[in-house]
């Protein structure tokens, strides 16, 4: 990495700025702020400080109608709001998908909006964390703060998750090098353990490296629990692993004080899938009949956890919700956003600050590119290439306000700090618009049928 | 807007009146004594008219509601509805969504409820799900009895930065007074250990439940907050566990009150899970008489019940030791939640069958102390909700304290397990709850607990919260006809909010923003600035979040309802 000098001509310093980044939200960001744009970022990780300060990079900036040519053109913001809101307005099976990177605020207006169209509302989880929630519901939930693991934790557990460059701050800032209170010397009164079958960044700076086999996930963490219920293992090699080292590891987790693993898409997305989960769960709720044990799932966007909360205490279920037959309804596999394109079901496709042209599987994305797209975003990406109307928003945490819930359920609010460009609208502001032209759409139809 | 509710039959027992055939009158959201010949009249005669319930301890909103939602949806499948009318869909049985939390109380005459657990630094997520919550007001309690900070203080013995610390804190996370519960014993659970009695430190700090009661019950009264420390004791659920619920009671005996609008200097909260007698599950007994004897011996005291209502819930408290074992003893799924340098939570399913002893024990137990404790001002209805069963079984609950009948008859035919009357002395209780002294646990004790001004009585300048209840009291024996008590208070023929007609006929007709209620202490700014000070460094240090982003900003409270002490020495 080259030396930069650091930045010294700036107008003024916004403190305690929460990133737009990861799950770890990360709130204690200064930004270095020179005639309305972040020019430096103090305290931030790469990943932030580049979203935060190349957010002109790509910037969408103005609302966008593509034509009968197949090209997007610019409009105005009431003929881009009023033909999303008259495509909306007029789906049979419309699905709203995203939402992890924006605020709560704005999933206030959008549940409405969901809940007068019978849409689907899903979010990012159906494509990451949807097994870890699926497990969650299998067997329990035992997880804590990223305080409890900075104070007390003398073991950290990294699994399927390589937070070195996933969440680089995670290890500085949570759980293995800071100063807690009954750790007082940080990193050295902590043991490490990265489980994985790469020899991965975060397991080049661990103290245990413990390399199973692809796909051995499952094998390996119900070794483990065999061992902790006192079973002998039948088998020399499990998932690759010696089994002196299964009985070694397995000691060593029975006499910490406090544990806590962590795990990422490593887990869910190999072959057990969700029940890779089940079984790291139930493992350490054994390990709490010998000592204190936690778990979390690496959330990868700053607000997918916040989606999943908030569609809990509105609607009771987490993710994937249908609203379809005018009451809420929560299926794996049926109500989900993936399982909906491929069946070639949904008819109007709005999109929130995500990326599904990017991250989903070719059969989901070829039905997307046949229906129309309504895009939500700041930044251009391949679901703009798909998107019949484009909307530009604002950057959370720095050009707008608003809530989101850390990876471990922490609710912060993530204050602005510059404002936005001219052209732009506030998520917030855009849903609420939307939601208001659709009753009236839907008012002059109630009328007009009668 | 006037209105007039005419020819009811009013149970106001604040004021004394205990069904008396009177009209109740309110102008613009207010009691009032007369209004004008304009005022539109509603006519109720012949029904039961009350003050709005007021609910002293449920869980409705939060963190450690979200998780039940998220890992249970089997739960929230069971009371999916359609929307309809004014209101949205509905889903949740134990755990409803937030919408559907509000419309059910409303629909039961309810207009305030308390959450009972409100972890500080997750306040804020609370108060988001308050926002949610339609038509019934919310009054937060933040748990302080595993708090570092108030540990460290007990420690060193000093009260005076207690009180300087929870004035700080109901400010910073706008809370309404200080919440107990498993003092010690969820800190000790950050070691995966709980602690056994009042008198057993937590591992470290060396400090014990006792101390931590009496030192927060102490900075209480130099506040002189309007509700007293809210406290669930040491041991709950554990065989054998009464004496540490009566000692627990008693070591604020000497505490003197210092506020003018409460009886009690303590509350103590579901006490059934707190009366248990024997020393295992094997042996266990009621203990409900022991403690309702000395709730009866002493007025410092109030409590409520958290009555075993018998069906399936998930169990959920900051006693996240107890929760893991319940999951131990019941197989079923464990969720925990530990909130750094405050406290813990844990949750778990859980079954209360009429077929099982033990909740048939427990639902005796609960029943035996709604009857054994003499003073209705001294207990209160809940269940803990959800932890003994959801709130939407209290007008059931109701039914069985007005009829000894139904009660014996459940016990008769096996409707509940034989250890309900051979483990307690719940058949040989044959009082019955008149429908004022209903009126006293349902609504009145509780408002008189936390010392609203503003609710809970029809006395003119109050709130127009009122319920009406389509039920004739002099034509129908509670006694013969529990089913009759059950569907009336479960379908309020009208609840009135603040003057507004929130509920006709069991119906929700229309939708209120809710409003919390918080209290600000004023007169102490000298002190909280010190303790500020002395907080910072340890603040910053070991929480994971900046004091500028833990902070509850007026965002989050869009309606509130700002209750202002004047602390005094």
């Amino acid at each position: 990495m080259a030396y930069e000098e650091p930045v010294t001509d700036y107008d003024n310093i916004v403190e305690n700025c929460t990133c737009a980044f990861c799950g770890c939200n990360c709130d204690d960001l200064d930004y270095l702020i020179k005639d309305g744009h972040v020019v430096a970022v103090r305290h931030a990780c790469r990943l932030g400080a580049s979203k935060i300060m190349e957010d002109m990079d790509q910037r969408l900036m103005v609302p966008m109608i593509r034509g009968e040519d197949g090209e997007l053109a610019e409009t105005d913001w009431d003929t881009a709001l009023d033909k999303a809101a008259e495509l909306i307005a007029g789906a049979v099976r419309p699905i709203f998908y995203g939402w992890s990177e924006t605020s709560i605020e704005t999933m206030k207006h959008g549940i409405r909006l969901g809940e007068l169209v019978g849409a689907v509302l899903d979010n990012q989880a159906t494509i990451c964390h949807g097994p870890s929630l699926q497990a969650v519901q299998n067997v329990g939930y035992p997880v804590m703060t990223l305080g409890e693991v900075k104070n007390r934790a003398d073991m950290c557990v990294y699994t399927g998750s390589n937070p070195m460059n996933s969440h680089p701050r995670h290890l500085a800032r949570y759980s293995t090098f800071p100063r807690g209170w009954f750790r007082p010397r940080g990193r050295f009164d902590r043991t490490v353990v990265t489980m994985d079958p790469k020899f991965s960044d975060t397991a080049k700076m661990s103290d245990i490296w413990v390399g199973f086999e692809q796909n051995g996930d499952y094998g390996f963490y119900n070794a483990i629990r065999a061992v902790l219920k006192g079973k002998e293992l039948q088998h020399d090699y499990i998932s690759g692993i010696p089994k002196e080292d299964i009985y070694e590891l397995a000691e060593a987790m029975k006499n910490t004080q406090f544990g806590a693993l962590f795990f990422g898409l490593g887990l869910t997305h190999t072959l057990s899938k969700q029940r890779n989960i089940d079984i790291a769960i139930q493992m350490v709720q054994d390990l709490n009949k010998h000592t204190k044990w936690v778990l979390m799932p690496m959330r990868g966007h700053y607000n997918v956890n916040g989606f999943n909360i908030f569609m809990a205490y509105e609607m009771g279920f987490p993710y994937g919700v249908d609203f379809s037959r005018g009451y809420p309804r929560y299926m794996n596999g049926e109500t989900n956003t993936i399982d909906l394109l491929t069946r070639k079901e949904c008819d109007v496709f709005m999109v929130v600050a995500a990326d599904p042209g990017a991250h989903y599987p070719g059969g989901a994305v070829k039905h997307l590119a046949e229906i129309p797209v309504i895009q939500l975003d700041i930044h251009w990406g391949p679901s703009t290439e798909i998107a019949d109307v484009v909307l530009p928003g604002s950057f959370i945490g720095v050009e707008a306000g608003g809530t989101s819930y850390r990876m471990d359920g922490v609710p912060i609010y993530m204050k602005k700090a510059i404002d936005k460009p001219e052209t732009c609208r506030d998520d917030e502001w855009i849903v609420r618009e939307l939601l208001e032209r659709v009753e009236k759409i839907k008012a002059e139809q109630a009328i007009a049928s009668k | 807007m006037e209105y007039i509710l005419k020819n009811g039959i009013v149970y106001d027992p604040a004021n004394n009146v205990a069904g008396e055939k009177k009209d109740v009158m309110f102008k613009d959201g207010k009691i009032v004594d007369n209004v004008s010949s304009d005022a539109k009249i509603l006519d109720v005669t012949d029904k039961i008219v009350m003050p709005a319930g007021v609910d002293p301890h449920a869980h409705v909103a939060g963190p450690k509601l979200v998780t039940g939602r998220i890992y249970r949806p089997e739960d929230s499948r069971k009371g999916v509805t359609a929307k309809k009318g004014v209101c949205r869909s509905e889903s949740g049985f134990s755990i409803p969504s937030c919408p559907a939390t509000g419309y059910r109380y409303s629909r039961m005459g309810y207009g305030t409820v308390t959450e009972a657990a409100v972890p500080p630094l997750e306040a804020k997520h609370t108060h988001e799900e308050i926002m949610a919550i339609p038509n019934v007001d919310v009054t937060p309690l933040p748990l302080f009895g595993n708090n570092w900070f108030v540990l460290q203080y007990v420690k060193e013995g000093q009260i005076e930065e207690i009180a300087a610390f929870i004035s700080s804190w109901l400010k910073i996370v706008k809370g309404y007074g200080i919440k107990i519960v498993n003092p010690c014993g969820s800190e000790a659970w950050g070691w995966g250990m709980n602690v056994h009695g009042i008198d057993d430190p937590a591992p470290y700090w060396d400090v014990t439940g006792r101390e931590m009661v009496r030192a927060l019950s102490q900075a209480n009264e130099m506040l002189g907050l309007p509700h007293s420390i809210h406290v669930h004791p040491n041991d709950l659920g554990h065989p054998g566990n009464f004496p540490t619920t009566v000692s627990t009671m008693d070591c604020v005996k000497d505490v003197e009150k210092n506020s003018s609008v409460r009886n009690q200097t303590i509350h103590i909260t579901h006490a059934q899970f707190h009366s248990y007698g024997g020393t295992s599950w094997r042996d266990a007994e009621s203990g409900a008489g022991e403690v309702a004897d000395y709730v009866n011996k002493n007025k410092h005291v109030t409590c409520d019940v958290g009555q075993v209502t018998l069906d399936e819930t998930t169990t959920m408290t900051a006693d996240a030791p107890m929760e893991y074992d319940l999951s131990r003893l019941n197989g079923l799924k464990w969720a925990n939640k530990d909130i750094e340098l405050e406290t813990a939570a844990g949750l778990v399913p859980f079954i209360y069958s009429g077929k099982a002893p033990v909740s048939s024990l427990q639902w005796a137990i609960g029943l035996e102390l709604f009857l054994k404790i003499e003073d209705p001002w001294q207990v209160c209805l809940t269940t803990d909700h959800p932890n003994a069963g959801p709130f939407i079984r209290y007008p059931r609950i109701i039914s069985w304290l007005m009829s000894n009948q139904r009660r014996q008859e459940m016990m008769d035919n096996r409707e509940v397990h034989p250890w309900s009357h051979k483990r307690t002395s719940l058949a040989t209780l044959d009082r019955e709850y008149d429908f004022n002294e209903i009126a006293i646990i349902t609504r009145a004790a509780a408002a008189k607990i936390y010392g609203y001004q503003d609710r809970g009585e029809l006395t003119p300048g109050y709130n127009a919260d009122i319920a009406v209840y389509d039920l004739n009291p002099n034509d129908i024996d509670p006694s013969k006809e529990p089913a009759a008590i059950e569907q009336a208070f479960g379908n309020a023929m009208y609840t009135i909010k603040d003057g507004q007609i929130l509920v006709k006929d069991g119906e929700v007709v229309q939708i209120k923003p809710s409003q919390t209620i918080w209290t600000n202490v004023q007169g102490y700014e000298e002190q909280e600035k010190m303790i500020m000070e002395k907080v910072m460094p340890t603040f910053n240090r070991y929480y994971t979040v900046k004091f500028e982003n833990y902070k509850v900003h007026d965002h989050y409270l869009p309606n509130p309802i700002e209750v202002k002490v004047q602390a005094s020495k």
